[in-house]
């Protein structure tokens, strides 16, 4: 929404928009005029650096990691199963898998269920419940990643260790609290997808004789398609992210886990582990690490956009 | 007909569970935590150094070193990330391409992982800058963490104050600076303000990324060059230590507090901006 939309004044505000400072201040002094030039420059510069950072983080990563990365040669980087830095084996084929299981287990719940109390929230909930579970769910993302990974440790794991068996530190304890943990992305993007559907199309539904649950799962959902997918990919970057939480409850063993109830190690744990105290080759190992998570993400994000721009152009 | 009728009610009551199963989450995390947290909680816990690796005494000096970083990387932040909203929507063309480039560069920097941001902070601040594990290499790594949220909430604050304002500045003579500063900025700053709430919770929560950066060193930190370890990276090393489970409950207790009270400050600020943010 442009904030000059709608307005009678559209035209002065847009020449306001793109006039330089030298014509605004007319009357003004030369002084000021400099002043003004010199704080429009200053504004570009704040501008930049978030661009500048970007650029600092890639290049600094790869620079770090990518020289190994050649030297063992990328494809057994990335599939060996051996991580062994005592022995200069660094493949990290385990704690991709780690990664990818512990993503797919905690989005294999937390999909379901946030999908369901978004449409909970935006049909079926009367307006006071809706908000309070609103501010519920805003609270529940601002709980940090520490604090859930300490809740896991100390009643998730043993709970699986006494009634499951192993030892508790698990794929299971992993996919619970990071499920737990994307599950105020999921639901908040894909409510407010839903309640972006034009009221006209659930009007039309009902009026043709759909009762409200059909016109919810008919009309309503496919609606919110684009907008619900966005809400699924970021809390799929989330949990692909996700390092403190997941260090505490998975055991992080760098083996490929059999079971639910066995450890695991993700490459985020992987770096947060072993940063402490790599030298050499094995931290440019773990900058590599941090590289493939980085350009995994990069992709996830470009996915976003671009499935947002589809969206919109749908609505269009 | 009869039949879906009864489908509609067995989805409806799903649905109501749903809702009900995350409140209840929510609710278990709290209380829990709460209940065996607040029994720690005494004027020594908070006001006593720690002793033994904090195994014993209290949880000053990572109060302290939580508040000296969160303040610097807003310091750091909060001028970056409300001039770069000025020129995003005061000076810019939407369109061009360097607009689009900053805002592609604050997406992808809100995506980004804090383990990948403390892995850059290692290596540019702590090693080729050569800051060291320290507060200032902590809270420059988290103003870039925090500079995303702060330039998104600005930009919509700005967005929201009503064309009228700055035309009618203008009309009376003001340059465009002035409006901006004297009138624009004004209107906004509620919606500035929640978007600084926020990054403090983001700040006093984050672990990953200060880990590589501040160090995890229990001592007080005297100045910007010096090691610290806040709140939620002493709550992780207490609980994956074993060093105290009395002390982690505490700790994470407290954070829980003030997460609640920040977010409770974030809804109140956000209530408080002009009708006209209201609508957005």
């Amino acid at each position: 929404m442009d904030k000059y939309a709608g307005n009678s004044l559209t035209a002065g505000a847009l020449r306001y928009r793109s006039e330089s400072p030298k014509k605004a201040g007319g009357w003004l002094g030369s002084g000021s005029r400099q002043m003004e030039t010199g704080i429009e420059f200053l504004l570009k510069l704040s501008a930049f650096i978030g661009i500048l950072a970007i650029i600092l983080i890639s290049l600094f990563i790869f620079a770090q990691g990518v020289p190994l990365i050649f030297k063992i040669g990328w494809l057994d980087f990335i599939f060996s199963l051996k991580w062994s830095p005592s022995q200069g084996s660094y493949g990290i084929g385990a704690m991709l898998v780690g990664t990818l299981v512990l993503t797919i287990s905690s989005l294999a719940w937390a999909v379901p269920l946030g999908i369901s109390t978004a449409v909970f929230m935006a049909e079926i909930a009367p307006a006071r419940i809706g908000s309070i579970l609103g501010r519920m769910i805003e609270l529940l993302a601002g709980i940090p990643s520490v604090v859930f990974g300490f809740f896991g440790l100390i009643i998730v794991v043993p709970f699986i260790r006494n009634y499951l068996g192993g030892n508790g530190m698990s794929v299971l304890a992993g996919a619970i609290i990071l499920g737990i943990m994307i599950l105020p992305t999921i639901i908040s993007i894909s409510r407010d997808s839903i309640l972006a559907v034009p009221k006209e199309y659930k009007e039309g539904s009902l009026a043709l004789g759909a009762t409200h649950m059909q016109s919810i799962k008919g009309v309503i959902l496919p609606a919110a398609k684009s907008g619900i997918i966005t809400a699924v990919i970021l809390g799929m970057g989330r949990a692909i992210g996700e390092t403190m939480a997941v260090v505490m409850v998975t055991g992080n063993s760098t083996m490929i886990p059999g079971s639910m109830l066995d450890p695991l190690r993700t490459m985020t744990s992987n770096i947060v582990l072993e940063m402490g105290y790599a030298a050499g080759d094995h931290q440019a190992a773990l900058f590599a690490t941090g590289a493939v998570l980085f350009v995994f993400i990069v992709i996830l994000n470009l996915v976003v956009s671009l499935s947002i721009k589809e969206g919109k152009n749908y609505a269009e | 007909m009869l039949n879906s009728n009864i489908q509609d009610r067995v989805i409806r009551g799903l649905m109501w569970l749903s809702g009900l199963l995350v409140v209840a989450i929510l609710f278990i995390i709290i209380a829990y935590i709460s209940l065996k947290g607040i029994s720690a909680i005494n004027l020594d816990f908070i006001f006593d150094l720690p002793h033994r690796a904090g195994k014993e005494g209290g949880i000053f000096s990572t109060i302290i070193s939580t508040i000296y970083l969160t303040l610097a990387s807003l310091i750091i932040a909060v001028p970056l990330g409300v001039g770069s909203a000025i020129h995003l929507e005061e000076y810019a063309r939407r369109d061009s391409f360097f607009a689009r480039l900053v805002n592609l560069a604050a997406e992808t920097l809100a995506g980004i992982p804090s383990i990948v941001f403390g892995l850059f902070g290692f290596v540019f601040f702590v090693i080729y800058l050569n800051l060291g594990w320290s507060v200032l290499s902590g809270s420059l790594t988290m103003a870039i963490m925090i500079l995303p949220t702060i330039t998104r909430t600005s930009q919509e604050a700005i967005l929201s104050v009503p064309a009228e304002y700055r035309e009618n500045s203008l009309a009376l003579g003001a340059s465009k600076w002035q409006t901006i500063s004297k009138v624009v900025l004004p209107s906004a700053l509620p919606g500035i303000i929640t978007g600084v709430i926020l990054s403090i919770g983001r700040a006093i929560g984050e672990t990953a990324a200060l880990i590589l950066t501040a160090g995890s060193s229990l001592g007080m930190p005297a100045g910007l060059l010096d090691p610290a370890r806040t709140m939620s990276v002493h709550l992780y090393i207490l609980a994956m230590e074993g060093i105290s489970m009395e002390r982690a409950f505490g700790t994470a207790f407290l954070i829980i507090v003030l997460i609640v009270i920040i977010n409770y400050l974030a809804n109140l600020s956000l209530r408080r901006m002009s009708p006209a943010g209201r609508l957005q």
